[in-house]
């Protein structure tokens, strides 16, 4: 119900732009700006503003806590260089390492979900390879790929490849068998179920696991470009502790928070699109002006 | 032979016998009704006729259509909930058994014999408990069944849809010649819908009682003969200790 109430809306909105199109534009941009929602910026921005007191008072030493307006000079000097290299020599490595990885969970993942005897096989190697903290794999990772891309890819395709497996895995498992027996009264065989029931079905808990594989391929790229690398926000951080800079490490934090935040975004919308069929509390309240 | 005939022998759930020596037969053009307590195997027995079930001893046979058409099964089953797919939509859950490329033309004709005209590309999370059984009835006709099994589809929504659900099932089913076997522990429900009605005991007690019921249709619920038929169910179920 709420669905075709929401259309009904949508389609009036359109209707009144429409016979005021001429001076239409600029009221419905504005709008838009009037209709953003900012309170979620006032926590960060009331804690630059105390920072900056905080300095300028002189309670906090600027060696130790730079205010935030030589965060903002140090930002725009390095925005000048090194700044967008480093953030899209680790966006990549994230990009590569995490599609590697979830797209070898999703197949994985698959087959032991489906298939009960390689649940019986893999599925304790599994659980004590993940008890394993993704870190301790590094000097090994260093010693067989070498100080390269191929170390760091394999770190982050590792971090990323459990969260999605798991999720698909149980996603698979917890598919409601009354909707599968549908399928089977049809006589539909196992390939058929399986895309037509299983992997839609189990499609809400994929994308929890994709979204949790992202953030930790995010937190790995940190850890191995800390560890060794030339560039990257990693890299960043330890010019910033070696050269004794806390506003090059404050705005890698920020970068890594900004970056985090957008990838995840651009993740939930394309879950909200792929699962708007879902009836679910969150999409019940997503609409609604909380 | 009859268009199906359901011999279970036996059939256990580990060490408890849910069913024991159940003959059951559906005539061609019949309306058959499985009446019994909840718990005493009903949905058991329904699922077997269904090949749901394979895991008893005894044995189900149903007579295939002259064409033998080996793409479509000949039973189509309506279970207690309306079961649809949350991702497709009416059409698309209508169609299910072609996936992708269903017959459109059979699905909007479909669409509009059970009075869900205008509601094709609805998701199943916008529709009412009666329309998404209406889309599952539909969806149940799309394989074009002689047989439709159906376990209690109308007990989970109110008394009203309810009357109207059961006339709208009567009137589909008569139109295509589909002879329908309906569990239900309505008694009104069995003796509106039935010709026949087989009455089932509490555990495994089998089929207690039988019986026809001679009111031609359409029938009218306040029917006086139907209240008699009532009273000797009635007196049937409390011989077997149902009630
Ligand atoms: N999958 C199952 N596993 C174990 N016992 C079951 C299972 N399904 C049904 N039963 C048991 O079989 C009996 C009959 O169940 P069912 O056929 O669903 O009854 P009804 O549909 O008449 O209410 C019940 O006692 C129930 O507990
Ligand atoms: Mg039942």
């Amino acid at each position: 119900m709420t669905l075709s109430t929401h259309e009904f809306r949508g389609e009036a909105q359109d209707k009144t732009t429409a016979l005021r199109r001429p001076v239409g534009t600029v009221s419905g941009f504005a709008a838009r700006i009037a209709s953003l929602d900012l309170r979620g910026a006032i926590v960060p921005v009331g804690a630059l503003a105390l920072l900056e007191l905080f300095v300028r008072m002189g309670w906090v030493s600027p060696y130790v806590l730079p205010p935030p307006s030589d965060l903002y000079t140090t930002f725009l000097y390095l925005a000048e260089g090194p700044l967008w290299t480093n953030i899209g020599a680790s966006a990549l490595r994230v990009l590569i390492g995490f599609a590697f990885g979830s797209l070898l969970a999703i197949v994985v993942g698959s087959i032991v979900g489906l298939w009960y005897s390689a649940e019986r096989y893999l599925e304790p190697s599994f659980q004590a390879l993940r008890a394993v903290p993704s870190l301790a794999w590094v000097p090994l990772l260093m010693i067989w790929f070498g100080i390269g891309e191929t170390s760091k890819i394999v770190l982050i395709a590792k971090s990323a490849f459990f969260p999605v497996y798991l999720s698909l895995f149980s996603g698979i498992r917890n598919v409601d068998r009354k909707l599968v027996e549908v399928g089977e009264m049809y006589r539909q065989p196992l390939p058929v179920l399986v895309w037509r029931i299983l992997i839609p079905a189990s499609l809400p808990h994929l994308f929890t696991g994709l979204r949790y594989g992202l953030s930790l391929a995010w937190l790995s790229v940190v850890a191995a470009e800390l560890l060794a690398a030339s560039e990257g926000i990693g890299y960043m951080l330890s010019d910033g502790r070696e050269l004794s800079r806390p506003d090059l490490v404050l705005i890698a934090i920020i970068c890594l928070a900004i970056l985090g935040k957008i990838s995840d975004s651009l993740f939930k919308l394309i879950e909200d699109r792929c699962l708007s069929w879902r009836d679910s509390y969150s999409t019940a309240i997503g609409g609604r002006p909380a | 032979m009859s268009l199906l005939d359901i011999d279970v022998r036996e059939k256990a759930f580990g060490k408890t016998i849910v069913l024991h020596d159940i003959k059951l037969s559906l005539e061609n053009g019949q309306a058959a009704v499985l009446l019994g307590p909840s718990g005493c195997g009903k949905s058991t027995l329904l699922r077997i006729a269904a090949g749901l079930d394979k895991q008893f001893s005894g044995s189900v046979s149903v007579k295939t259509g002259h064409d033998g058409n080996a793409k479509s099964p000949p039973v189509a089953f309506v279970f207690q909930e309306p079961r649809l797919m949350p991702w497709l939509t009416v059409a698309q859950n209508i169609g299910f058994a072609d996936g992708g490329k269903f017959d459109t033309a059979r699905v909007n004709g479909l669409i509009a014999d059970v009075g869900l005209t205008g509601h094709a590309a609805t998701l199943p999370k916008a529709l009412s408990g009666g329309m998404a059984q209406r889309v599952a009835i539909a969806r149940a006709l799309y394989t074009e069944p002689r047989i439709l099994l159906l376990d209690e589809p109308f007990s989970a929504v109110d008394a009203f849809t309810r009357m109207k659900l059961q006339d709208l099932v009567l009137k589909l089913v008569e139109q295509r010649g589909i002879s329908f076997l309906l569990v239900t522990h309505d008694i009104d429900e069995a003796l509106y819908l039935g010709d026949r009605i087989y009455m089932m005991g509490a555990g495994d007690g089998g089929i207690q009682h039988d019986l026809s019921v001679d009111v031609a249709r359409p029938r009218d619920r306040r029917a006086a003969r139907l209240a008699e038929l009532k009273s000797d169910v009635l007196t049937a179920l409390q011989a077997a200790h149902v009630i």
